[in-house]
């Protein structure tokens, strides 16, 4: 639980407080005074030290561990190996599909990939158990691994029948077209990379369970936990005051979780466990490699007539992850054929993950860099290439979109950056030795949504607290969520409390998806006006109340100040009314959900994702939108590559906070920067080992490698989207910053790069 | 991180006789030792702290000569006004080098003695072998992950790249390094592998740097380091030169050429046959190019680092051009 002191945040322009206001994040101070203490922070008396030790094979059995020496050295608790670390129960997936296996061990004797967890030390301080993990032996039966997609053991993979999309008759209509291009586009494995590595501390107490950990989604974690552990959710606490960057990686109770949780109980002791940063590249999944071939047919004039589309990406070889490679593929242009096909190909890695829109970022990737490659084909302008495909309705739901400013992303973005001027031959721009290029290319992200509560309280003294369990790991949900209080109820922000991050508050769902403020604005709204009705049914009605006698239908509160509408009667602070009627305060629980959910409906709409409404439900498709305008500098003796120039403009509709909104786009384009130039886990094919898992050779961009970035909002509110009329921000902006790089790469040298990352031998 | 003993040297004297203990390990900024410690690659049984030592941290830099101490910090050398009036390729290699917060702890003797960052050298848990680390253990680069590896003075036993800046910019100006009882050419002092890859440095047990000495000359004024990396900082070189230049009173006509190079050698690579071939011939953009060509007689790539070859003439080529049209 976390609260933040707003009086001091307040300090912009007019409108600040109210949503839509550029209110700065009331969370800010605490974070650049270290005042704010981070989930492995927590000081607790007792506190133990858990460090694992990997694997160091990719694929085989443990056959033997020697623990003698570690369990002899200085301050050792416990050594814990499969035969010695407690039977926990499986746990259903985040679908709440019931688990394969009754049983689970975080500690393997069947090893899948390289630094899968096989053993944990636990000492009394950090540094004994360091020292005694290093003389825990470990033999192996080492069996052939499967190393990455081309790896000649992979083969083709299982299709996925469900990303199977068609219309038409893609294939003969592509046969047909008078102009083709196809191509193979491919993405490495990348990482989430968060700033704050995963860790967490357990603490049991009798039955009940205390986890402090960085958390995307504390009821689900919750749920898992209690699964593990066989006692009720109920039981289970989890605390998540601040997220150091999470990205998709930490809304998931892992491995090393349920280590940390075994070790507490059967030591009876608090365990603190953090995951070293090469142990962050091996742990959790970053975002799978892929493989894309995308085929285009047109007519002459630039029409398309078919996409023929196939995808690959890999998964583990115990764990199911589908990126899905079609999402933009299947929405992006209007053609009368279409056809998207998917399958995975499992190899020795940790299960891949959810990163910065999963799915739509590496399918971006490829049908943004193909229809630049069939603009020049055809030696029309990117951009016109764009429009003159435009989907005018959802071209694969059929469906109306909700609100699609694409047109006028593409408009206002190509006249802040000048597109206009653009030379259209590759490498007819020059400064001295760099090659200048300018890249366009779009981007979307679905309207995914769910349902959320939130507890809004109106206390004596006037000032407002608002609950849930919601977290904040950057984005500004503390921030956004006190605007929404405090329009709603007509109160001062700075009277406004929120408290996030705990799972004892009111409920929610995941944070991922950029759904959060959509779902969560809504749920607050609805409190508090619960809350602010039940102020002026007090007012009205209460013998006490000074308003009674007024026999008004209803009274407006303003500035913390309620009053009839036209003004005649008294004017009361709500604490003087509070204090009139004798009330010390006002509670509301609001949600999103119909009356009629059932108890075990809520509970699975918050601790599983199966609940989520699909953003093509009812008349609508629903998605966010963008348009990038990139330049870039190619050095011609070197192939090094540097993004000089960024202009995007975005639609995610209505923005609660545009301060907010601007910077998680922002967060969006410096991660597509480093996607498109830098990021990639490397594979030692001989040993299927990530070979840079830390933060020197794992590239991402400095602040010298980013350029100045301009965002223009084009959005409007959508009402079909969210109850305030916005729709999602912070996965959509990383959507197309890839592509319109390497698009700006070959108007600068007239090179195709189809592999990401663009490194400087690609273009040597 | 196994349990050391902690001595913190007074003088330089006590520091001497310290370091001639087995398992001894200087500490002065501690921006490698504690990198290393923490990826088990060092286990010191003694760390020797010689930050405290006083009078070793000054900066005396002219028109003749630069002595700088070996506590010195790498953001002071690079900051110095005389190091960047008469060196300046020292200065433009120094602050090329890490990231602002490791500049500002690291000194200078400490950079002369950083390791390699060959992946496979830094990771024992996973890859016993390696010969830098435990002679004749054997190469686990070699038919590995090779991007970052090195093309010339490169061995069987071993293809690690030597990840520095500043050397490369000693190396080009015949800085001398001052080891107490002994003075050695920069350039003599870094070992190539041979058979023999653990063996690094031409240091002996109870030796410790005390300052390097850099002799003045016009090629050191008229200087420039280029580094060449995919990200603009904190990334340690794909390429990168040390080119010093002097020309004759014609103004094009080159009497003295400096050339050294980083990120694709064992060690600080001097590349003679580019100045020999250079010295005597006007500044032109076709001759230098082709000259530059000569750096990489001898290179050897493994696969993925032979991009090297085609880009380290390049760098050069590029950084003459670039002291060629400043006047």
């Amino acid at each position: 639980m976390t609260v933040h002191d707003i009086k001091h945040a307040a300090s912009d322009s007019a409108r600040l407080e109210a949503v839509g206001g550029r209110l700065s994040r009331v969370d800010g101070p605490a974070k650049i005074t270290g005042a704010a203490h981070y989930a492995v922070e927590q000081q607790l008396e007792g506190l133990t030290h858990a460090v694992l030790v990997g694997a160091t094979i990719a694929a085989g059995k443990v056959t033997a561990i020697d623990t003698r020496a570690a369990e002899t050295a200085p301050g050792v608790l416990a050594v814990l190996t499969p035969d010695t670390i407690m039977e926990l129960r499986g746990a259903s997936d985040w679908f709440g599909k019931a688990p394969a296996q009754p049983t689970f061990s975080p500690l393997v004797r069947e090893v899948t990939f390289s630094g899968q967890h096989v053993a944990a030390v636990v000492a009394e301080t950090f540094e004994q158990a360091v020292a005694a993990a290093a003389l825990v032996k470990v033999w192996y039966d080492e069996t052939p691994a499967i190393v990455d997609l081309s790896d000649g053991k992979a083969g083709d993979g299982i299709p996925i029948e469900a990303m199977t999309k068609e219309w038409g008759d893609a294939e003969a209509a592509f046969a047909e077209a008078p102009v083709r291009i196809c191509a193979a586009y491919n993405t490495p494995r990348e990482f989430q990379a968060a700033m704050e590595p995963h860790g967490l501390i357990a603490r049991w107490e009798g039955d009940e369970l205390t986890i402090w950990e960085p958390s995307q989604w504390l009821d689900g974690m919750a749920r898992t936990y209690a699964e593990w552990f066989s006692i009720p959710f109920e039981n289970v606490r989890l605390v998540s005051p601040y997220i150091g960057g999470g990205f998709g990686s930490k809304a998931l109770a892992l491995a090393h979780s349920a280590v940390a949780a075994a070790a507490a109980k059967m030591l009876d002791r608090p365990v603190k466990l953090v995951l070293n940063r090469p142990q962050n590249f091996t742990s959790y999944g970053g975002r799978a490699a892929t493989r894309q071939t995308v085929a285009i047919g047109a007519d002459r004039d630039g029409k398309i007539q078919s996409i023929v589309h196939r995808g690959v990406n890999e998964t583990a070889v115990d764990g199911m992850w589908v990126e899905p490679l079609g999402s933009v593929t299947s929405i992006m242009y209007a053609t009368p054929n279409f056809s998207s096909k998917q399958n995975v190909v499992r190899v020795n890695t940790v299960v891949p993950g959810a990163k910065r829109a999963p799915g739509e970022n590496p399918s971006a990737f490829g049908i943004e860099c193909a229809i630049d490659e069939l603009a020049y084909e055809l030696n029309i302008d990117p951009m016109e290439m764009r429009l003159i495909n435009y989907a005018e309705q959802d071209p694969h739901a059929k469906k109306a979109w909700s609100t699609r400013q694409l047109r006028e992303a593409f408009a206002a973005g190509a006249e802040a950056f000048g597109w206009a001027r653009r030379s259209p031959q590759p490498r007819s721009m020059r400064d001295g030795h760099q090659l200048v290029g300018w890249g366009v290319a779009a981007g979307t992200y679905p309207v995914r949504r769910a349902h959320g509560e939130a507890v809004v309280k109106l206390l004596s003294d006037g000032s407002v607290v608002v609950e849930s369990s919601s977290i904040d790991m950057g984005q500004g949900t503390y921030t956004i969520l006190a605007q929404t209080a405090a329009e709603t109820l007509g109160v001062p922000v700075e009277n406004v409390t929120v408290k996030l991050g705990d799972s004892h508050f009111a409920r929610a769902g995941v944070t991922g998806g950029s759904r959060l403020a959509g779902v969560m604005t809504g749920a607050v709204h609805k409190a508090a006006g619960q809350a602010l009705d039940e102020l002026i049914g007090l007012a009205l009605s209460d013998p006490r109340s000074p308003f009674q006698k007024l026999q008004s239908n209803t009274l407006v509160v303003r500035d913390g100040r309620i009053a009839s509408p036209r003004g005649e009667g008294p004017e009361l602070l709500i604490a003087e009314l509070m204090s009139a009627v004798g009330r010390d305060h006002i509670e509301a629980k609001g949600d999103t959900l119909p009356a009629s959910t059932t108890p075990e409906e809520r509970y699975k709409n918050y601790t599983t994702i199966a609940m989520s409404i699909p953003h093509t439900e009812g008349d609508y498709s629903r998605h966010s939108w963008c348009a990038h305008f990139v330049e870039v500098r190619v050095d011609e003796d070197f192939g090094t590559v540097r993004v000089s120039r960024v202009v995007s403009a975005l639609d995610s509709g209505r923005l609660y906070n545009p301060k907010l909104a601007e910077s998680q786009w922002k967060g969006g384009i410096i991660m597509g920067i480093g996607q498109a130039l830098l990021e990639e886990g490397i594979v030692d094919r001989r040993h299927g080992r990530i070979v840079n898992g830390n933060f020197a050779d794992y590239m991402l961009p400095t602040n010298a490698d980013i350029p100045d970035i301009q965002t223009i909002s084009v959005g409007i509110p959508d009402p079909h989207s969210s109850a305030l009329g916005g729709k999602g921000v912070g996965e959509l902006a990383i959507v197309g910053i890839a592509p319109a790089i390497a698009n700006a790469v070959f108007h600068a040298k007239g090179k195709r790069v189809r592999d990401l990352p663009i490194t400087l031998e690609k273009l040597i | 991180m196994r349990d050391f003993s902690y001595f913190r040297a007074d003088n330089i004297e006590a520091a001497r006789n310290a370091a001639a203990l087995p398992g001894a390990m200087l500490l002065a900024g501690g921006t490698t030792l504690v990198d290393l410690a923490k990826c088990g690659v060092a286990e010191p049984a003694t760390v020797i702290d010689i930050s405290h030592i006083e009078g070793l941290n000054a900066i005396d830099a002219s028109a003749d000569r630069a002595l700088i101490g070996a506590l010195a910090k790498m953001s002071h050398v690079a900051d110095n006004a005389e190091v960047k009036s008469f060196f300046p390729a020292v200065s433009e290699a120094l602050w090329q080098a890490a990231s602002a917060q490791l500049r500002n702890m690291a000194t200078i003797g400490g950079n002369l003695m950083q390791r390699t960052r060959c992946p496979y050298f830094r990771d024992p848990a996973n890859f016993p072998a390696c010969n830098k680390r435990v002679a004749g253990s054997g190469c686990s680069a070699i038919g590995g992950v090779t991007r970052g590896h090195a093309v010339l003075g490169v061995s069987e036993a071993c293809i690690a790249t030597y990840p520095g800046d500043l050397a490369v910019a000693l190396v080009a100006f015949d800085a001398e390094v001052d080891l107490g009882e002994r003075k050695l050419k920069v350039e003599d002092f870094f070992l190539a592998p041979g058979a023999t890859a653990e063996q690094e440095h031409d240091i002996r047990p109870g030796e410790v740097i005390t300052a390097i000495e850099i002799p003045g000359s016009a090629a050191a004024r008229r200087s420039t380091y280029i580094k060449v990396r995919d990200r603009q900082s904190y990334e340690f070189a794909a390429a990168s030169a040390a080119v010093g230049l002097e020309l004759e009173g014609d103004g094009r006509t080159i009497r003295d050429i400096r050339v050294a190079l980083g990120g694709v050698a064992t060690k600080p690579w001097r590349a003679r046959a580019v100045e020999d071939a250079l010295k005597g011939k006007a500044l032109d953009e076709a001759t230098i190019r082709e000259a530059s060509e000569l750096a990489m007689e001898g290179a050897v790539d493994h696969g993925a680092n032979r991009y090297k070859i085609a880009l380290a003439p390049r760098v050069i080529a590029r950084a003459i051009l670039k002291l060629g049209e400043t006047a």
